[in-house]
């Protein structure tokens, strides 16, 4: 693919700016996305951390569920914390709405609270050694489906998880200096424009 | 101080990131003040990122007098219990045992706050002792520079709380927002008396220079009442804001009757009309239909009718 893929970030609330500027370093167009209009035209999507309430509470006022849904059923969708609850099959503590198109089942706040916030180096499938890992209030993955190919864990817990096109993670790659995670999201987004 | 410690910080470079890596999943939310569990459950249905646990908000506090402490554990841990949100709450300038209390409770930002009233005239808390993130007011750039230099993971501009007038939250912003460009285009060697001036640490001083920003996220707070100011202070450079009274609150210093429905639709319009603007506050048409879903107004308190000793912002240095 010769043109950069244009990739969008979630920006109703949370840590979309530190997305944006890695994916922009790693080369591709982006784009802040906050009202349905701002899909049209998007090779990929990133929701990034940030409070998956306050996310589906913004979806819902704006009409923005239904056509965030479509986005997430068909295209490419790297979620991270509240993004990788809001596309799990299943959410506990509380239960709440979500995606359901990442065939996994999700707890919030897991791990507990700010007081139990880590940074971690964990083995990871991915080429290149053990990887940092951020977990700010994470949440835990607690079922993966048979789909669902698990590239990193945490105690035994999946943290990095591939299902097709769609990537998630329950800590935060964007706040790390390791780019492999986005690198291999934006890999995800051009195989998929390709095929 | 050195030997002050709860044993559970370790003032590191890692800490640090996990502390500001929080303020990053909050930006572009409100934080809201509460007194309540039923207040607290109003504001995460109305799309709050986060909750400030309080006895008395500003304007309380203000129209009361006495001693503004921390909160009441017991109101602070019911308030945990009650939404899945990142919890808030606030100490006294300078009270690292109200701080310990706090973190031991596990909310997960302190405010080390200027609303509260002074336990320490010369010393803020070394911030850099605990394990829970702090967030800090700030009226210029030496000021913030000080408190991230004690640890501070988040500058809140001070404003002036519980007024509901945001003329000072706007002053502080652009104040601080000079101060940084002017970093910018010093030489190195400037640098060192630029430091002095600001009655910063140097080494911070030369990071501000080189990135143009602060080193921590940047939010507002202090009078910020319509979704109109919380658009105004976005656009002047804060990455989101906190909202003291004008949720709750109605003329008289008197909270708003959640059991009465029109009060309590009143609440609830006002913290979603809030939320909406700090997200689309780029968008004006947006902000505008947020405004206009607001019932009933704010009267406030003009902050340039304030005698100086009723001031909150000048508590602390």
């Amino acid at each position: 693919m010769k043109i950069a893929p244009s990739i969008g970030v979630l920006a109703l609330q949370g840590a979309f700016d530190v997305h944006a500027k890695r994916l922009a370093e790693l080369g591709a167009e982006t784009c802040l996305v906050r009202k349905p209009a701002d899909l049209d035209g998007l090779d990929g999507l990133v929701i990034p951390g940030g409070e998956s309430s306050a996310f589906l509470w913004h979806l819902e006022r704006a009409n923005f569920y239904e056509a965030l849904e479509a986005f997430v059923t068909t295209k490419p969708v790297f979620g991270t914390c509240a993004g990788c609850i809001l596309l799990a099959k299943e959410v506990s503590n509380p239960p709440q709405r979500s995606f359901g198109v990442f065939d996994i089942s999700v707890e919030r706040n897991a791990y507990g609270r700010q007081n139990d916030s880590v940074i971690l180096h964990a083995e990871t499938s991915l080429a290149g050694g053990d990887m940092e890992m951020v977990f700010i209030r994470a949440p835990r993955v607690t079922r993966t489906g048979d789909g669902v190919e698990v590239l990193a864990k945490r105690n035994g817990d999946p943290v990095l998880l591939r299902q097709g096109r769609l990537l998630a993670a329950t800590f935060h790659p964007e706040l790390s200096e390791d780019r492999r995670v986005h690198d291999l999201f934006l890999k995800i987004v051009q195989q998929t424009a390709v095929d | 101080m050195a030997h002050i410690s709860n044993g559970n910080g370790n003032g590191s470079a890692i800490n640090l990131r996990l502390k500001t890596g929080l303020a990053e999943m909050l930006k572009g939310g409100v934080i809201m003040d509460v007194m309540s569990v039923e207040q607290a459950r109003i504001a995460e249905e109305a799309g709050a990122v986060s909750v400030m646990a309080l006895e008395r908000v500003p304007a309380m506090i203000r129209a009361e007098g006495g001693v503004a402490r921390m909160a009441n554990p017991k109101l602070i841990k019911e308030i945990i219990s009650a939404v899945s949100l990142p919890v808030m709450a606030k100490a006294r300038i300078g009270h690292f045992a109200e701080a310990q209390v706090l973190q031991e409770l596990g909310v997960d930002f302190i405010d080390e706050s200027e609303v509260l009233t002074p336990a320490d005239e010369a010393h803020h808390i070394d911030k850099h002792a605990f394990k829970t993130p702090f967030v800090c007011g700030a009226r210029n750039l030496g000021e913030a520079l000080r408190r991230i230099s004690e640890g501070a993971a988040l500058i809140r501009t001070k404003g002036e709380p519980g007024t509901g007038d945001v003329v000072h939250a706007v002053q502080h912003m652009r104040q601080i927002t000079k101060e940084i460009k002017q970093l910018t285009v010093l030489g190195e060697e400037e640098l060192y008396a630029a430091a002095k001036n600001l009655q910063a640490p140097y080494e911070l001083v030369r990071m501000v220079a080189r990135a143009g920003k602060l080193p921590v996220p940047n939010f507002s707070a202090g009078g910020i009442a319509t979704p109109a100011d919380a658009s105004l202070l976005m656009q002047l450079g804060a990455e989101t804001v906190f909202v003291g009274s004008g949720i709750f609150m109605k003329d008289g210093a008197i909270p708003l009757n959640l059991n009465n429905d029109t009060e309590r639709a009143e609440a609830v319009s006002r913290a979603r009309a809030i939320v909406i603007a700090a997200t689309h506050y780029n968008d004006p048409k947006i902000v505008a239909e947020a405004s206009e879903a607001v019932t009933g107004t704010m009267k406030g308190l003009a902050a340039a009718a304030l005698e100086d000793s009723q001031r909150m912002q000048t508590r602390g240095w």
